[in-house]
């Protein structure tokens, strides 16, 4: 695989609604349920192409994921889409109680997730998602980087028999990874070498770990990244080996540092091999709305925010 | 399927439904926890249910075909478990299980845990939901079995009950039969007089009519009224049907009936005996 950012983009939700017709045209088990957000999501590709598999559940989260599991019960395998912020922060009891627990096989895609919604603000960002999803038991949480991650991620989840939540970005990115790339659960993908400080970072903010990663090469800082698609289960022996030949770690997020990647990389380094580390994500704070340049800035997520975390930690570095 | 029992009679049924009410308070008084104002007022539908109405088969309990049943009121578990019980799902014996650690009879339905069980529900509002998207299954994929739900009055308060009976609708569900236990007692009520207490949810019938629903209004304890009922509905064509089963909390026990302190509290052998032998003198 390479690990160059390439100049071509894709959004993902495009590459989603992409996805997700062509698996619904596969597989009469798939279906599409939306909360009226179709033509934002890019889930508006499967109504338009294939309808008998779209079903509009309105502007109602928590009865969507219910509903989900219910046809999911019948043999269905239904897709429920919405912004991050309202299959997570609304239908957490439904999804808890009607998918986690029973194990249902109902695929959950959080749409536009993160800081960089589109100037919404701080009802539409969800910072909370991952934190939220990886505590209920049975539950897989995945966060792709590119366009090409979300296609595999989202064959993998087709295939994968019980619930599945997928975090999604709004904006394009540019590709990480090539055709050939595969995506294994519970694996990670070390996408540059280094041998000062890894840099394990997550979903969109993975870009902007290799830029930062970049940044540090000027400085004779070789910083490696480790990419974690999968949040949970999370590559424990990756992070531990990363601990183990760098000594150092920085985590990077585009959600708050608390429950998120940072925590579940904490976690398993606390547990065994517990070095300096750093987590670079929203700190605790309610975001707001403004400009992708703007937010990063603000709420210390940019390149320069992870450059300066891993700068710290090595200071600190035994 | 299910010939043994269709040609039951509303007599019958009544007794089995009176037997039942004792199982369901030895049950909870066994294991010292649960509800039974609840399991109480709701027995008598679950009965003509599961040995009437419901085509099903208890030998096969994950038969592709069956009607499913979801008890959106997880609160009345031990009444479910005691129809299934007396159906055959699963021995008489295992109730006193109920809600023991390691138990297939959790404190609320899983339907992981025991095969009767069409879905999992508890945390109130929710399975009515559930049901539509078992209803919204069959048509989809063009089967003919019905999906029956039992929400709470108390339940009805939760928003995500009027969210499902919007989709219910929309989507023409006539395979959805849902019963209200209008029992019109919750655990405490809203605040204030207890004449207040005694609404927990007002103008159902109106509620659901203007949702686009078919509505029926009956006493839920009158077994003849219930099947007529559940016959009706299956005549409906267009809509999805609710059933305002006018019921009792507590009923059976004189000093049960219509008292919110029964929600969940658990008789002690006093009570007990007090009880069955008054369900006995009735039936």
């Amino acid at each position: 695989m390479t690990s160059m950012l390439s100049e071509k983009q894709a959004a993902m939700r495009d590459v989603f609604g992409d996805v997700l017709l062509e698996l619904s045209k596969a597989d009469p088990r798939v279906l599409a349920l939306d909360g009226d957000l179709a033509n934002s999501t890019k889930l508006d590709k499967v109504a338009e192409h294939n309808p008998s598999q779209f079903l509009q559940m309105g502007i109602a989260e928590q009865n969507m994921l219910s509903v989900a599991a219910g046809l999911a019960a019948v043999g269905f395998q239904p897709w429920t889409c919405s912004f991050a912020a309202f299959i997570s922060k609304r239908a957490i009891d439904q999804i808890q109680v009607n998918v986690a627990q029973p194990k249902l096989d109902v695929k959950m895609v959080g749409a536009y997730s993160g800081l960089l919604t589109g100037c919404t603000g701080k009802t539409h960002q969800a910072l909370e998602d991952i934190a939220m999803m990886r505590s209920l038991a049975h539950m897989v949480v995945l966060a792709p980087a590119d366009g090409i991650e979300v296609r595999r991620v989202m064959e993998f989840a087709h295939q994968y028999n019980g619930p599945v939540y997928i975090r999604l970005a709004r904006d394009p990115l540019p590709y990480l990874f090539d055709d050939s790339h595969t995506f294994t659960l519970g694996k990670g993908v070390q996408v540059k070498s280094g041998s000062h400080v890894t840099i394990i970072s997550t979903g969109t903010e993975t870009v902007r770990a290799l830029q930062a990663a970049e940044l540090l090469e000027g400085e004779g800082i070789r910083a490696a990244v480790l990419h974690m698609p999968s949040i949970k289960p999370i590559d424990h022996e990756a992070i531990i080996r990363a601990a183990e030949t760098t000594g150092a770690i920085v985590t990077a997020e585009e959600h708050s540092i608390i429950g998120g990647l940072g925590s579940a990389v904490a976690e398993v380094l606390v547990e065994n091999r517990p070095v300096p580390m750093r987590r670079v994500g929203v700190r605790d704070l309610n975001a707001e709305s403004g400009s992708n340049e703007a937010l990063l800035k603000k709420f210390g997520i940019a390149p320069e925010h992870i450059a300066e975390a891993v700068r710290e930690v090595l200071a600190r570095k035994v | 399927m299910n010939t043994a029992f269709q040609s039951c009679s509303a007599d019958e049924l009544t007794k089995k439904a009176s037997e039942a009410r004792r199982i369901i308070l030895e049950t909870v008084h066994y294991a010292n926890a649960g509800h039974v104002g609840g399991p109480l007022s709701a027995i008598d539908m679950l009965i003509a249910l599961y040995f009437s109405v419901m085509n099903i088969n208890p030998d096969d309990p994950q038969w592709e075909d069956r009607d499913r049943f979801v008890l959106s009121k997880g609160h009345s578990a031990v009444a479910l478990y005691t129809a299934l019980a007396l159906r055959g799902y699963f021995p008489l014996e295992e109730l006193k299980t109920f809600d023991h650690i390691d138990s297939r009879l959790q404190a609320h339905p899983d339907m992981k845990l025991l095969p009767g069980l069409d879905m999992s529900s508890g945390s109130l509002g929710l399975g009515i939901s559930t049901a539509v998207g078992l209803a919204l299954g069959a048509k989809l994929k063009h089967q003919t079995f019905y999906t029956y739900c039992m929400i709470g009055d108390g339940e009805s308060q939760e928003g995500q009950v009027w969210e499902a009976a919007d989709v219910a609708s929309k989507y023409k569900l006539n395979n959805l039969i849902a019963f209200l236990d209008y029992n019109k007692l919750q655990q405490y009520g809203w605040k204030g007089t207890d004449r207040e207490r005694e609404v927990p949810v007002t103008a159902p019938e109106l509620r659901w009519e203007a949702f686009g629903w078919n509505v029926i209004s009956i006493d839920g304890h009158d077994m003849a009224q219930i099947l007529d009922a559940c016959a009706q509905a299956k005549t409906v064509a267009d809509r999805p049907t609710v059933i305002i089963a006018h019921t009792l909390k507590g009923k059976g026990v004189s000093f049960m009936e219509n008292n919110y302190l029964w929600h969940a509290k658990v008789p002690d052998a006093d009570e007990l005996n007090r009880a069955i032998h008054e369900i006995e003198a009735e039936g």
